[in-house]
């Protein structure tokens, strides 16, 4: 039996509205909230509690959890659901995202929605399973080989943890692209209050199917019903006998490797499909930037300590601001050009050595100075050691 | 039998026009390893629009595209890993994985052991044709011993990898193994492999003579496939002589591998037990147990 979303038994089995738990458990619940019925996972810390509590609830909701054989198979069982007809995620940290990296090119270049939460933790290799940080944000933007858009999300609270799963759901259903959600540790393993929204005020996205005729559908170009690059998708069982394969294919999916303009036509739709819509996907949070000379340009975890510097300085009367990137991946770069423009620096705390830096750098573009403040180890920044880098010159 | 007669008939109603021609060399097996599938699904009526064929990489894993019906050519080694997937989003489809010994045994081993360990619903058909043929004949991990590979150019000195024997100990429902030179007994294979719930491997020797039999004095493709003749034998055969032979045949037979229905019995599969597991959950809900 395929699965059917029940909003009535989906919230019989969360429970109560308002709920004090862990990051790694409201990126469950943001799951199940969305409608994913497939959850194909490998333990590993400080994700595991995401396959606890999948494996718990999802077959309460009637959808299917199996615990893979490592986080290759889990990653490549996710994106076969997908193809299935399901709404499909798994969850993993550094070493198993690495793993992954090569479905998730795959999942890139045959358009398959599915989520990947990666509770970060940090390396090289098995570094501090059990200590948060922000390992993989330019993993996920640039892991896989070849040319693609990555869409990652970045949580700052557990509330956000949920939110930015059904977030994922959608944004990987309307762009049909594996989407991330880039929790840190701190976030996974953190405990707050959630209020889980009412079905009304919850926006649903699933992924246009198929619908016109078999002989006239061609299932890899744009859209043949909608003004969209993204086109409409023939599940499996449908009776489009869809070839789905990861070699450069043509319009109707057939393999064409040795043309190069067969080469970059799918990669040019396939990427700006995405990039297209930058204004759309841009997801910032703005605070005091209206008068701010220095600014916290941050995300995840790192947004907290920043946040609390920055009060310390406003106290004092110094003029600091943050821009908190909700979504990371596609870079929200017209937002960094204009701040660029207005202030005199901008600071990235991050907990790894400089990733997100590396960006801002590249669209800033010299018109102010930019100063990496890294933090690595698994300890968070203390908002004093913040804001020693906003007494600098 | 089937209503269809001849294969040509077969091949128009379940290929794919717009993929030909194939890749295939002369003398490649794969196309007849696709023929004893093509009849087994016509034997059985398989809704061709509730069949996916799922593959990995290497020329094996190229069958799908050939076939007229939803296939998914994924990463190598991972077929059954994705195949999993979709039974399990979808337990109505039947899946087929086509794969080849070096994408089954080499790369992809841990994904077949735990499927077949868990009794996914599938059937897996490999094809074994002992090289890693698409990328120009590397050693794979089903070659005879002695055999010349160009990453072992002085013979290979490893023992080879028995995937039925693997699979059989693992519990699968359902395993054998033929050469593409027997006929019959390959289509009836294939026929219970689909037809039986849980998992279901065939394993199909079968020639590669542009990047194994040229190496290997059997680029001939008659040799070829008298020398499955010669170095086959079937399982009962086999166990007769080591039981009752003469010490010259047991030493004759002992080195011959063995083909044949390997495993034949009928152990619920990983969906029937899903389903029980979900219908539990629901009658306690029914009843207001503990939600």
């Amino acid at each position: 039996m395929m699965y059917k979303r029940d909003p009535e038994l989906i919230r019989e089995v969360l429970g109560k509205k308002v709920q004090f738990i862990l990051g790694d458990i409201a990126c469950v619940y943001g799951g199940l909230l969305a409608g994913c019925s497939f959850f194909g996972g490998y333990p590993i810390t400080p994700a595991s509690e995401v396959a606890e509590g999948m494996a718990r609830r999802l077959p309460r909701v009637k959808g299917t959890y199996i615990q893979m054989e490592d986080e290759i198979g889990s990653i490549a069982a996710v994106i076969g659901a997908a193809w299935g007809g399901a709404k499909s995620m798994t969850a993993t940290s550094g070493p198993g995202f690495s793993l992954m990296m090569e479905n998730y090119g795959y999942a890139v270049m045959t358009e398959t929605p599915c989520v990947i939460v990666n509770i970060q933790r940090t390396g090289p290799s098995t570094g501090q399973p059990t200590l948060g940080a922000q390992g993989d944000m330019m993993q996920a933007r640039w892991g896989t080989h070849g040319d693609f858009e990555a869409i990652a999300l970045a949580p700052s609270t557990v509330q956000e943890c949920m939110d930015f799963t059904v977030e994922a759901f959608n944004l990987a259903e309307k762009y049909r692209n594996p989407v991330c959600v880039m929790a840190d540790g701190e976030m996974g393993h953190l405990r707050e209050r959630v209020v889980i929204p009412d079905e009304k005020d919850l926006k649903i996205i699933n992924r246009v199917p198929a619908t016109i005729d078999k002989d006239k559908f061609i299932p890899f170009t744009n859209s043949q019903t909608r003004n969209s690059k993204v086109p409409d998708f023939p599940t499996f069982g449908t009776g489009y006998h869809t070839y789905v394969t990861g070699l450069t294919h043509n319009e109707k999916g057939f393999p064409a490797t040795d043309k190069q303009p067969d080469h970059e036509k799918l990669v040019k739709r396939i990427t700006t499909k995405i990039t297209d819509d930058i204004d759309k996907l841009t997801n910032v949070e703005k605070l005091y930037l209206d008068d701010a000379k220095t600014v916290f340009v941050t995300y995840g975890a790192s947004a907290r300590p920043a946040e609390s510097a920055m009060e310390m300085a406003r106290a004092k009367g110094k003029k600091i601001g943050m821009l908190r990137l909700k979504l990371v991946w596609p870079f929200p770069f017209k937002e960094i050009q204009k701040l660029a423009s207005k202030v005199d620096k901008i600071i990235v705390p991050e907990m790894n050595l400089g990733q997100i830096v590396h960006p801002v750098r590249e669209y800033v573009e010299g018109q102010c100075k930019v100063v990496s403040a890294p933090k690595i180890g698994g300890e968070m920044h203390l908002p004093h050691e913040l804001y020693k880098y906003l007494e600098g010159k | 039998m089937p209503d269809i007669k001849t294969a040509d008939k077969l091949n128009k109603k379940y290929l794919r026009g717009d993929m030909w021609p194939t890749i295939f060399c002369n003398g490649c097996g794969h196309g007849v390893v696709l023929d004893y599938t093509f009849w087994a699904i016509e034997e059985l009526g398989l809704d061709m629009d509730k069949t996916v064929f799922v593959s990995g990489i290497g020329c094996s894993s190229r069958l799908p595209g050939y076939i007229n019906a939803d296939g998914l050519h994924t990463t190598h080694g991972r077929a059954i890993a994705f195949a999993t997937g979709i039974k399990a989003a979808n337990p109505d489809l039947n899946i087929i994985v086509f794969t080849g010994d070096g994408d089954c045994s080499g790369i992809g081993g841990n994904h077949l052991i735990h499927a077949a360990r868990r009794n996914i619903d599938m059937t897996v058909i490999m094809i074994n044709n002992f090289t890693y043929g698409m990328t120009g004949g590397q050693l794979s991990p089903t070659a005879p011993l002695g055999s010349i590979a160009t990453t072992a150019p002085y013979g290979n000195i490893e023992h080879p990898f028995d995937i039925c024997e693997l699979v059989k100990a693992l519990g699968a429902n359902y395993v054998a193994r033929w050469t593409v030179s027997h006929p019959y007994r390959p289509m009836k294979s294939v026929k219970a492999g689909l037809e039986k719930k849980g998992f279901s491997l065939i394993e199909f020797f079968s020639p590669c003579p542009t990047a194994y039999g040229r190496r290997n004095k059997l680029g001939d493709i008659k040799k070829h496939w008298k020398w499955y003749d010669d170095n086959t034998i079937l399982i009962e055969e086999y166990n007769k002589i080591m039981k009752y032979g003469s010490d010259e045949e047991k030493e004759k037979t002992k080195n011959k591998m063995q083909i044949g229905v390997f495993q034949d019995i009928e152990k619920p599969g990983f969906f029937e037990q899903y389903e029980k597991l979900l219908k539990g959950l629901q009658d306690k809900r029914g009843k207001g147990g503990k939600k």
